[in-house]
C-alpha cells in the first residue's frame, strides 16, 4: 500500500541545484543553501505534514478570528465611559444555552481535527516498506552522525547521501536510528519530521527526496555540550550521481605511495584507534569512518568546511571549532599533522 | 496604705538602637506563621529569582543575537538555559501562586490563618533553601573560575545523559536534589491549601460560594499532589542510579532512557497546569471587578477547572511524539491533548462573556488580564497545533514549542501574576501601585513580549531547533534572532519599571483604605494591610459576593445565584 | 457583618483538618509508590543477567503481623475513643511491635538476598527496583514507627487522653496506609512477579 500523496499547492522552493557532474564531490560553491524551512517541503512525510499544518492553521485562524474578533469588539463596545451613571450593569451570571453552545461547537472541532490527524498519522508511520527501499543505519554518537548502508557495504558520516524518489519510480530511503550513547534526533526540516534516537530502543523513519539537491538539519534532541554543532547534510542525487557516489564509497581507501609518512603516522598513532580507514590497519569505531573523508564538504559534523587548513587546525585542537568535542587534541609535532594532513587529504 | 515607689535598677532607654530594631524586624519575617507574612515572603522570593532567571535569559539573547557569538561558551550557555527554565518553573512559578494562595486564600474564606501555621513556615523555608541550594551550584565543584557546576542538562534532564558517565560532574546532583528539597516544600503547600480551604471556611461560605481563585487553589493544590510527587519518585531513582548503582535508566543494563521521559513528563505536563490554574484564579477575580459583572456561569468555571486537572493528567506524551511510540499511541496522546483545550477554551469564553455588557475600567490589572487573554487565545491555538502529531514531528524540540510555551508562561501566567500585583499590592501594603509606571510596564512588557515570541514562532518554522548555544550563518535565522534578542531587552526595561514601581509605591503610593477597586470578596473588608488576625469578628456569608450584598442591600446576590 | 442575616437552623459542619491534611499526604504518597511500583512492573523479567525473582521467598510471616497491626491499631483506636487509656496503651504497644517483627523480618529477608544470594541494589534492573520498591515501603513503616513511638511517650508520661482521640485516629490513618500499600508491593513482587 502506497502511502497517499498530499498534494496541495505548494509554494515554489527557491534553491540551485547542485551540479556535481562526475558525481564524486559536490561543489561547496554551488550548494543548494536554503533554510530548512518546513514550509519548503521536498519529501512525501513532509508533504502530507505540511498538507496537514495548512488545514490546522485553516481551523485554528478562524478560531483566532472568531473570539479575538470578539474580544476586540467587547473592549472597545463595553468600555466605561465618562459619561456612565455610577451604577452598575446589568448582573448576567449564566446562561445555559450559551454554555452548550460553546462546549458542544469545540467537541465538534476536537473531532474533526482529531480524525484529519490521525490518518496522517497512520499514513506515515504504518507506510509499509517497497522492495525497492533504501535502508541505511544511522547510529547517533556525541557530537557526529554514522551512517551505514548495510546492503552496499559502506559506512560514512556526517553527510548522507540518498536517491531521490518519484512516484514513477520510488525509492525511498528507510532510516533505522539507534544510538551509541544519549538520546540525539534526526531533524532535516525539508524531508520530514524528526524521529529521536535513543540507546536500547531502535526507531524507524523514511524519507523519499522528490528533487535533487541538498538537504540540511541538525540534532533536535539536547545530547551534550555541542549539541548545537552536530549539523546534517542530505544530498538527494539523481541515479547517476548516487551510483558514482556508492561505487567511490565502496573503493577502499587511496593508496599513493608520495603520502606514506602520513599513513604511517595515522595508523602508529592513537588515530586508528578511534577512526577506521578502510585498506588499513585503523579499525577505531569511536569515531567517524575517514576512508572518503574528502568527499565531504564539511568536518566536525558541519562546525567546519572540509579544508587542509580547518583539517590541520582541528587535529591540532578540536576546541577551535567545538570546544567540548571528544576527539582529543593529538599532540603531533608539526611535522606528523603535515604529514597527516598530506595523507588525509588524498582519501576521495 | 502608703504608695511606695521604689528605683528600678539600671537604666531604661526608650528608644531602642536602630540596629536593635532591625533585627527584631528581621527575626519577625524569620520566625513568623503568619500566613500573610508568609505569602509575602514567598511573592519577594519570586520575584527576585524573576530577576535572576530574566538576566539569563539576557545573557542567552545576547548570544543568540547573531551567528557563531562567543558572549557564553557552550558550558555557561547550556547551565544558564538549563537554570532559566528550571528557575522559572519551580523558584518563580511555584513560589508565586503558593505566595498568592497563601496571602488570599484564609482571607477570601474570611479565615483567621491557613489550618496549620507552622507547616506553612516549614513548606515556605524548605523551598527556599532548596531554591539557593540550586544557586549554589553556580560556586560549587569549579568555582567562580570556572564555569561553575550548575545543572546543564537541560530543566528535562533526560536519562541516559544525566548517568554518571555522561553527567560525571555534581551538576545533575544539584538538580535532583534541590528539586527533591523544594518539592516537600510544595506538597506541605499543597495540603496545608486543601486543608484550608475544605476545614476552615466561615459560616455560610459553602464550597459552590468559595471565590473562583479558592477554588483554582485548592484545585492546583490537589494536582500539586499528584503531580510533584512522581518527579520526587523519578528523581529518586536518578540518584539511585548515580550513586548506588542502580540501573533505573541504565540502558547498558536494559534499563531504559524512555521510562525516564515518561515519569517525567507525567509530572511535567500537568505541573503547567499547576502554574497556570491559579493564573487562571487571579483573572477570575479582577476581570469580574474591572468589568463591574459577576463572573458569567461560575458553576460551569469550577467545572472546566477540575475537568482540566484530570485531563491534563491524561496528556504527558505529547512531549514524547518523536521518540518512535506506535501510530495508535500517539494517536491517543493527540485525541487527549485536544479534548483539555476545550474545557481550556469554555474558561475564555467565560471571560468574554464576563466583559460583555459590562462597564470595563483599563485599570493596570485589566490591563494585564485584557492581554492575557488574548495571548491565552493564541497559546492555546498554538498548543493545538502541536497536538497534532505528525506536525509535532516538525515542531517538536524547535523554537516555535519555546514560543508556544512562553506564551503560555509568560504570556498568559506572568501576565496574570502582574494583574495580581497591581490588584492585591494596596491590600498588602496598603498603598496603591502607580498608575502610570504601570501603564509603562504593561505597554513596554507587551511590546517587548510580542517582539520576541511572535517572532519565535517563525524562527521555529524555519528549522531551528532549541538548546543550541549557537547556529550557522547561513540558514536564514539571524535577522530574526536578532529581533527575538532586542524584544528581550525591552521586556528587561519594562521588569525593571515593575521593581522600581513596587519599590517607590511602599513609601509614595497614594493610600489605599479597605476597598480601593470597590470589589466583592471578603479580603476587601479589612484594613489595608490587615491585622494579623484578618477578622474582627467571623465573617457570615450568604452569596459567593459578601461585599456586593453588603453594598446592594436591595438586591444582594442570593436572590440570583444557583 | 451584621446587616448579613444570620440563619440560626444552618449547621455549619467542616471536615476535620487534620483528616484533610492526612489524605492529602496520602493521596501524593500514593503517586510516589505508584511510579515505583510501575518502574518494578516495567522491568520484570527484563533483567539481562543476575539473580531472578525466583529466589524470593513469599514473606506469609511478616505480612500477616503487619496486617495486624492495623486490627490492633483498630483496636486502641475504639479504646482511646471510649476513654479506656491503659487498654489503649495495650494496643498501640502490640501495634509498634507487630511492627518491629515486621522490619526485622525484611531484615532478615534482605541479609540473605545480598550475602547468599548476591543479589544488591547494583546488581541487576531486578535488584535496583526489588530494593528501591520494598525499600521506599519499609522507609515509611520506620516512620510509622517512629510517631506511634512517640505517642507511646506521651502515653507512659500520662499526657495522652480521650479527647487526643481524633489526634490518634489520623496518625493511625497514615498506618492504615502503610499497610494498605504493603498489600500492592506482596501482590506485585510477591506474587504477581515471580
Amino acid at each position: 500500500m502506497q502511502p497517499r500523496h498530499f498534494s496541495p499547492p505548494t509554494r515554489p522552493s527557491v534553491f540551485v541545484l547542485a551540479l556535481a557532474c562526475m558525481g564524486v564531490m559536490p561543489s561547496v560553491a554551488q550548494d543548494a543553501l536554503t533554510t530548512p524551512s518546513i514550509l519548503a517541503p521536498a519529501s512525501t512525510p513532509a508533504k502530507e505534514i505540511y498538507g496537514l499544518s495548512l488545514f490546522v492553521l485553516l481551523i485554528t485562524g478562524a478560531i483566532f478570528v472568531v473570539v479575538g474578533g470578539l474580544l476586540a469588539f467587547v473592549i472597545i463596545r463595553f468600555r466605561a465611559r465618562k459619561s456612565d451613571a455610577e451604577h452598575e450593569p446589568a448582573q448576567i451570571y449564566g446562561s445555559v444555552r450559551v454554555e452548550l453552545a460553546w462546549t458542544v461547537i469545540p467537541v465538534l472541532i476536537v473531532v474533526v481535527l482529531f480524525l484529519t490527524t490521525a490518518r496522517i498519522i497512520f499514513a506515515i508511520q504504518d507506510a509499509p516498506e517497497p522492495e525497492s527501499a533504501l535502508d541505511v543505519t544511522v547510529v547517533g554518537h556525541q557530537f557526529w552522525w554514522e551512517f551505514r548502508y548495510p546492503k552496499l557495504n559502506i559506512v560514512t558520516a556526517n553527510e548522507l547521501h540518498v536517491p531521490v524518489s518519484s512516484s514513477a519510480d520510488p525509492e525511498p530511503t528507510y532510516l533505522r536510528l539507534l544510538s551509541a550513547d544519549v538520546d540525539h534526533s534526526f531533524w532535516v526540516p525539508q524531508l520530514g519530521g524528526k524521529t529521536d534516537l535513543i540507546p536500547n530502543h531502535p526507531n524507524e523513519m523514511w524519507i523519499d527526496p522528490h528533487k535533487p539537491g541538498l538537504y540540511r538539519g541538525q540534532c533536535a534532541q539536547f545530547c551534550g555540550i555541542e549539541h548545537a554543532l552536530m549539523l546534517i547534510r542530505v544530498y538527494a542525487d539523481t541515479p547517476q550521481q548516487f551510483d558514482a557516489w556508492v561505487k567511490n564509497q565502496q573503493r577502499p581507501a587511496a593508496d599513493d605511495a608520495a603520502v606514506a609518512a602520513g599513513r604511517q603516522v595515522f595508523v602508529s598513532e592513537a588515530c586508528a584507534s578511534c577512526h577506521t580507514i578502510v585498506g588499513t590497519s585503523a579499525h577505531g569505531t569511536f569515531g567517524p569512518d575517514l576512508t572518503h573523508l574528502m568527499s565531504r564538504a564539511t568536518i566536525a559534523a558541519g562546525a567546519a568546511t572540509n579544508t587542509p587548513e580547518n583539517l590541520r587546525a582541528w587535529i591540532e585542537n578540536p576546541n577551535t571549532f567545538k570546544p567540548g568535542a571528544l576527539m582529543p587534541a593529538m599532540q603531533l609535532t608539526k611535522k606528523q599533522t603535515d604529514q597527516v594532513v598530506a595523507y588525509l587529504t588524498t582519501l576521495h | 496604705m502608703a504608695v511606695q515607689t521604689l528605683p528600678i535598677p539600671g537604666k531604661i532607654d526608650a528608644r531602642r538602637s536602630r540596629g536593635a530594631a532591625l533585627l527584631e524586624w528581621l527575626h519577625g519575617w524569620v520566625v513568623t506563621v503568619d500566613h500573610k507574612k508568609l505569602g509575602v515572603l514567598y511573592i519577594v522570593y519570586a520575584i527576585f529569582f524573576l530577576l535572576v532567571a530574566g538576566a539569563e535569559a539576557m545573557a542567552m539573547r545576547v548570544q543568540l543575537a547573531i551567528p557563531l557569538n562567543h558572549f557564553l561558551s557552550p558550558e555557561l550557555y547550556n547551565e544558564f538555559f538549563t537554570m532559566h527554565g528550571t528557575t522559572m518553573v519551580f523558584l518563580v512559578g511555584m513560589t508565586i501562586i503558593f505566595g498568592f494562595g497563601n496571602y488570599l486564600v484564609p482571607l477570601m474564606i474570611g479565615a483567621r490563618d491557613m489550618a496549620f501555621p507552622r507547616l506553612n513556615a516549614f513548606s515556605f523555608w524548605m523551598s527556599a533553601f532548596g531554591g539557593l541550594f540550586l544557586y549554589f551550584s553556580f560556586i560549587g565543584g569549579f568555582g567562580l573560575y570556572g564555569m561553575g557546576s550548575a545543572p546543564d542538562v537541560t530543566w528535562w534532564a533526560y536519562a541516559p545523559l544525566t548517568a554518571k558517565a555522561f553527567s560525571p560532574g555534581h551538576n545533575t546532583d544539584y538538580w535532583a536534589l534541590s528539586l527533591i528539597v523544594m518539592g516537600f516544600g510544595t506538597l506541605g503547600a499543597a495540603i496545608n491549601t486543601l486543608a484550608t480551604a475544605f476545614s476552615m471556611r466561615c459560616r455560610g461560605m459553602t464550597l459552590l460560594r468559595m471565590p473562583l481563585f479558592v477554588w483554582l487553589m485548592v484545585v492546583t493544590s490537589g494536582l500539586t499532589l499528584i503531580t510533584i510527587t512522581p518527579l520526587t519518585a523519578a528523581q529518586v531513582m536518578l540518584i539511585i542510579d548515580r550513586y548506588l548503582g542502580g540501573h533505573f535508566f541504565d540502558t547498558q543494563a536494559g534499563g531504559s532512557a524512555t521510562v525516564w521521559m515518561h515519569f517525567f513528563w507525567i509530572f511535567g505536563h500537568p505541573e503547567v497546569y499547576v502554574l497556570i490554574l491559579p493564573a487562571f484564579g487571579i483573572a477570575s477575580e479582577v476581570i469580574p471587578v474591572f468589568s463591574r459583572k459577576a463572573i458569567f456561569g461560575y458553576p460551569a468555571m469550577v467545572a472546566a477547572s477540575v475537568g482540566i486537572a484530570f485531563v491534563s493528567l491524561s496528556v504527558w506524551a505529547h512531549h514524547m511524539f518523536t521518540i518512535g511510540m506506535t501510530s495508535v499511541s500517539n494517536a491517543f496522546f493527540a485525541l487527549s491533548t485536544m479534548m483539555v483545550g476545550i474545557p481550556t477554551g469554555i474558561k475564555i469564553f467565560n471571560w468574554v462573556a464576563t466583559m460583555w455588557g459590562g462597564k470595563i475600567r483599563f485599570a493596570t490589572p485589566m490591563l494585564f488580564c485584557t492581554a492575557f487573554l488574548f495571548q491565552f487565545l493564541c497559546a492555546g491555538l498554538t498548543g493545538i497545533m502541536l497536538a497534532a502529531a505528525p506536525w509535532n514531528w516538525q515542531l517538536h524540540n524547535s523554537y516555535f514549542v519555546i514560543a508556544h510555551f512562553h506564551y503560555t508562561l509568560t504570556g498568559s501566567f506572568v501576565f496574570c501574576m502582574f494583574a495580581g500585583i497591581y490588584y492585591w499590592y494596596p491590600k498588602v501594603i496598603g498603598r496603591k501601585l502607580s498608575e502610570t509606571l504601570g501603564k509603562w510596564h504593561f505597554w513596554l512588557f507587551f511590546i517587548g513580549f510580542h517582539m520576541t515570541f511572535d517572532t519565535m514562532h517563525f524562527v521555529g518554522i524555519l528549522g531551528m531547533p532549541r538548546s543550541i548555544y549557537t547556529y550557522q550563518a547561513d540558514r536564514g535565522w539571524n535577522t530574526l534572532n536578532m529581533i527575538i534578542s532586542i524584544g528581550g531587552l525591552i521586556q528587561a526595561v519594562a521588569i525593571l519599571i515593575l521593581a522600581w514601581n513596587l519599590i517607590d509605591s511602599y513609601r509614595h503610593g497614594s493610600i489605599a483604605g479597605n476597598d480601593p477597586w470597590d470589589a466583592w470578596t471578603l479580603e476587601w473588608s479589612t484594613p489595608s494591610p490587615p491585622p494579623p488576625y484578618n477578622f474582627a469578628t467571623d465573617p457570615v456569608v450568604r452569596s459567593r459576593r459578601p461585599l456586593w450584598d453588603i453594598k446592594h442591600p436591595n438586591d444582594p446576590d442570593w436572590k440570583y445565584e444557583r | 457583618m451584621s446587616s448579613i442575616p444570620i440563619f440560626a437552623d444552618e449547621s455549619w459542619h467542616l471536615p476535620s483538618r487534620g483528616r484533610v491534611a492526612m489524605c492529602s499526604l496520602i493521596i501524593g504518597e500514593s503517586a510516589i509508590f505508584t511510579i515505583f511500583v510501575v518502574a518494578y512492573v516495567y522491568y520484570i523479567g527484563r533483567s539481562a543477567y543476575g539473580p531472578t525473582p525466583q529466589i524470593l521467598d513469599v514473606p506469609w510471616f511478616n505480612t500477616v503481623c503487619l496486617l495486624s497491626s492495623s486490627i490492633s491499631i483498630m483496636f486502641a483506636e475504639r479504646a482511646i475513643e471510649r476513654g479506656r487509656i491503659r487498654t489503649f496503651g495495650a494496643w498501640w504497644v502490640l501495634t509498634m511491635l507487630l511492627g518491629i517483627v515486621f522490619l526485622s523480618g525484611t531484615a532478615i529477608e534482605w541479609k540473605r538476598l545480598i550475602y547468599t544470594d548476591g543479589l544488591s541494589i547494583r546488581t541487576n534492573l531486578f535488584g535496583t527496583t526489588f530494593y528501591s520498591l520494598v525499600g521506599l515501603h519499609a522507609t515509611h513503616v520506620v516512620v510509622g514507627l517512629l510517631m506511634l513511638s512517640l505517642v507511646m511517650i506521651f502515653t507512659l508520661l500520662g499526657r495522652v487522653e480521650q479527647r487526643h482521640a481524633e489526634r490518634v485516629q489520623v496518625l493511625s490513618l497514615y498506618w492504615h496506609f502503610v499497610d494498605a500499600v504493603w498489600v500492592v508491593v506482596f501482590t506485585v513482587v510477591y506474587l504477581v512477579g515471580r
